[in-house]
């Protein structure tokens, strides 16, 4: 059995520009400091939560939020 | 390995005896012999290694290691370039425009070495614009390549007076024709940095030691310093009294050889004497503050410092005098930190921003007492921008304000009282005084 | 002339006019979306999936006005007509238009249905492309046929021009002071505040 590696959630701060829809979208994993700018959990992206973070990184407006194998 | 030269026995190692600058050419090849090229990519690398030779930009990061990093890069077909970093952003640290000003033929031997051992065919040598005369420096490199000592094009680029223009992936930025503002990572520019290519920075600093371990050996090299921290750093030693020395030193000397710490008091307890010191600024202004009596056990080595918070960084040590106070010291800077963030993330450029103001409330007392609530508030802003910007300027920033309300404890209870028991309040740590405007960042 | 065939024609014209609104609508709500903005009772990922959903509704009415005018006998328009621009028989420069916004609604469609794969930079670059798309649309409307110049619909025309531009506006004057010029004004700011706090 082989172990999928874990993905993570992973901001690019230069092209947040603080939407705050991830955190609407993932309140699970994101949520938004006091600045409005997200506060992503470093742990991995649990497997029952991967189909809703890939469609959070797609609807980013400023595509600012990856997911990575990290 | 060459051995008609004598093996200097002397102490200095970059630095010419004073008064005696390494300038010309001839007379650097005559003392040090000519650059040992290997004849080939790689072949210097475990030279390096063995030297156990780490960064003397701040990041104390293996260079042998990062030459692999670059050399790999070249080996899928890249095409490496050298960038020797000059811009020492840090407004108190002088030794890279010193060592450029006094041994800069150093500094462009190891530029050539690093070139060979990455499979570079160009480089380029990243200065302060306002650090240094840029013409004579490109004279000089014109000398080297027209008697071919040169084998690879050496290309100077300006570096603005910021901060934060010596961070690798902002050079790297100026460097491709765009402004010296960092980017997010990764890539990390040993994969594609100047132009999309793979890219060595070093420090001058680091390739002047480069280019005489490529003479004299890795053994020379570790015959100072300690096993784990080896060779020399030079430093810029800011005193009490206001005298600003640079010396080189080997590392893991104590730090009462290289500053001033007698007549210090224990944690400011009231001393004005302005002969002495209560507390030391380890490793410029993203580095720590340490009470004075702490910093006279330590010595220059990051075993020592890291234990306490600190590190060696690019060697910037300056001994507060014991009638300055340490918090309004602290705010000056804090505030030039946060004027100095690329304002690119959001955390950085509203976090920054409120801890120098919050902190400028706590050390401005003489006008009123301040809030009490206002430690937490600099506490909650400072873990709100930790690890949250594209580059280390937060963290650093965050770091430097820490060590503050550990190493001043006392003033800050005086202050939330609503007196400071420091008389002098006149700036003593330098921050830039230009106005800072957005054509800056070119 | 079968009715069935003018009915297409109608047909053609109606559709037309809705893909005006739509694309409308959906340029309005980009620029909502840029300058950050929510719409009443909607939490903020709404503003972003109305942007896309109606510009996937636009593209459905998009193809029904297209293929309606192609099918239809009263006027002949080829498929490639629709396509391609200015090779038309029929009024080929109104109608050459209409086939440059809709190669342009394609690049932005497509760019945007796999925006994650294709990197921040290139989907915005692409993405500009909105800018110059929904003019073109315009002209093509106006320039075609009668109906968008005449009556209630002359009136929907100059509104959604004017909305467009003032929302266009808007978003510039949005844009004027990011990044480090924040920096020192946000610093003096806080310096206010914080002495306001003693």
């Amino acid at each position: 059995m082989s172990a999928k590696p874990a993905i993570r959630l992973l901001v690019n701060p230069i092209a947040c520009c603080g939407h705050g829809v991830c955190a609407e979208l993932l309140p699970e994993l994101i949520a938004l400091d006091e600045w409005g700018y997200p506060l992503v959990s470093d742990k991995p992206v649990p497997a029952n939560l991967a189909k809703q973070a890939r469609r959070t990184v797609t609807d980013c407006p400023a595509l600012a939020l990856l997911l990575t194998e990290r | 390995m060459s051995t008609t030269v004598d093996l200097p026995r002397r102490k200095l190692r970059l630095l010419p005896p004073p008064g005696q600058p390494a300038i010309d050419v001839a007379e650097h090849l005559a003392r040090h012999g000519p650059l040992p090229y290997r004849g080939g990519h790689g072949l210097l690398i475990d030279d390096v290694q063995a030297s156990g030779l780490t960064g003397r930009g701040g990041a104390a990061f293996p260079v042998h290691r990062k030459l692999t990093a670059v050399h790999r890069g070249h080996v899928a077909a890249g095409r490496p370039i050298v960038v020797a970093n000059g811009a020492e952003g840090e407004p108190a640290s002088a030794k890279d425009k010193s060592l450029l000003l006094l041994a800069p033929h150093l500094v462009l031997d190891g530029i050539q070495l690093a070139a060979e051992a990455v499979g570079a065919d160009d480089a380029v040598l990243y200065v302060g614009i306002d650090k240094l005369n840029l013409s004579w420096l490109a004279g000089l490199i014109t000398q080297r390549r027209a008697a071919g000592i040169d084998r690879v094009p050496v290309r100077l680029v300006a570096a603005p007076p910021r901060f934060i223009a010596g961070q690798e992936s902002a050079l790297a930025s100026r460097i491709s024709g765009k402004r010296a503002l960092p980017a997010f990572t990764p890539p990390r520019v040993y994969q594609r940095g100047v132009d999309g290519r793979p890219t060595l920075v070093q420090n001058v600093e680091t390739l002047a030691h480069l280019s005489l371990i490529g003479r004299y050996g890795p053994s020379w090299f570790r015959a100072v310093g300690t096993p784990d921290e080896p060779g020399t750093a030079i430093c810029t030693l800011r005193q009490a009294d206001g005298r600003v020395d640079l010396t080189e030193v080997p590392l893991g000397i104590p730090l009462t050889s290289l500053l001033d710490l007698s007549q210090c008091t224990a944690g400011g307890s009231g001393g004005s004497s302005p002969l002495g010191c209560t507390a030391v600024l380890v490793g410029g202004y993203h580095g720590a503050w340490l009470p004075a009596g702490t910093a006279a056990e330590l010595t220059l080595s990051n075993a020592d410092l890291r234990s306490h918070g600190a590190s060696v960084g690019a060697c910037v040590l300056a001994a507060l005098p014991a009638d300055r106070c340490g918090l309004r010291e602290t705010a000056r800077v804090a505030r030039y930190l946060a004027l100095e963030s690329a304002g690119q993330c959001g955390p950085c450029r509203n976090g920054l921003p409120r801890i120098a103001a919050g902190f400028a409330e706590l050390a401005m007392v003489p006008q009123g007492r301040p809030d009490p609530e206002l430690i937490a508030d600099v506490r909650r802003w400072a873990a709100l921008v930790e690890r949250r910007g594209a580059c280390a300027h937060p963290d650093g920033t965050v770091r430097f304000v820490a060590s503050a309300l550990r190493t001043f404890g006392a003033e800050v209870g005086s202050h939330l009282r609503g007196h400071c028991t420091k008389p002098n309040q006149r700036p003593f740590l330098p921050v830039s005084a230009e106005p800072i405007t957005e054509k800056d960042w070119w | 002339m079968h009715s069935s065939s003018i009915a297409l024609w109608y047909a053609s014209r109606a559709t037309g006019v809705v893909c005006l609104v739509l694309t409308t609508t959906v340029v309005l709500l980009g620029l909502l979306v840029s300058r950050q903005r929510r719409l009443p009772g909607l939490p903020r990922f709404g503003v972003v999936h109305l942007h896309r959903y109606l510009s996937l509704l636009a593209v459905g009415f998009v193809s029904v006005h297209i293929l309606t005018a192609v099918v239809d006998s009263y006027v002949s328009i080829s498929v490639a007509a629709a396509i391609i621009p200015f090779v038309s028989s029929y009024k080929p420069l109104w109608l050459g238009l209409g086939a440059v916004s809709l190669d342009l609604m394609a690049a932005l469609i497509v760019t945007s249905l796999v925006r994650a794969r294709i990197g921040r930079k290139t989907w915005r670059v692409v993405h500009w492309v909105a800018y110059a798309a929904w003019p073109v649309a315009v002209v093509h409307s106006i320039g075609t046929g009668p109906d968008l110049r005449h009556g209630p619909l002359l009136w929907l025309s100059v509104s959604s021009v004017l909305a467009v531009i003032a929302a266009i506006a808007w978003r510039v004057a949005g844009s004027l002071g990011s990044g480090a010029r924040l920096v020192p004004e946000l610093l003096a700011t806080h310096e206010r505040i914080e002495a306001a706090r003693r």
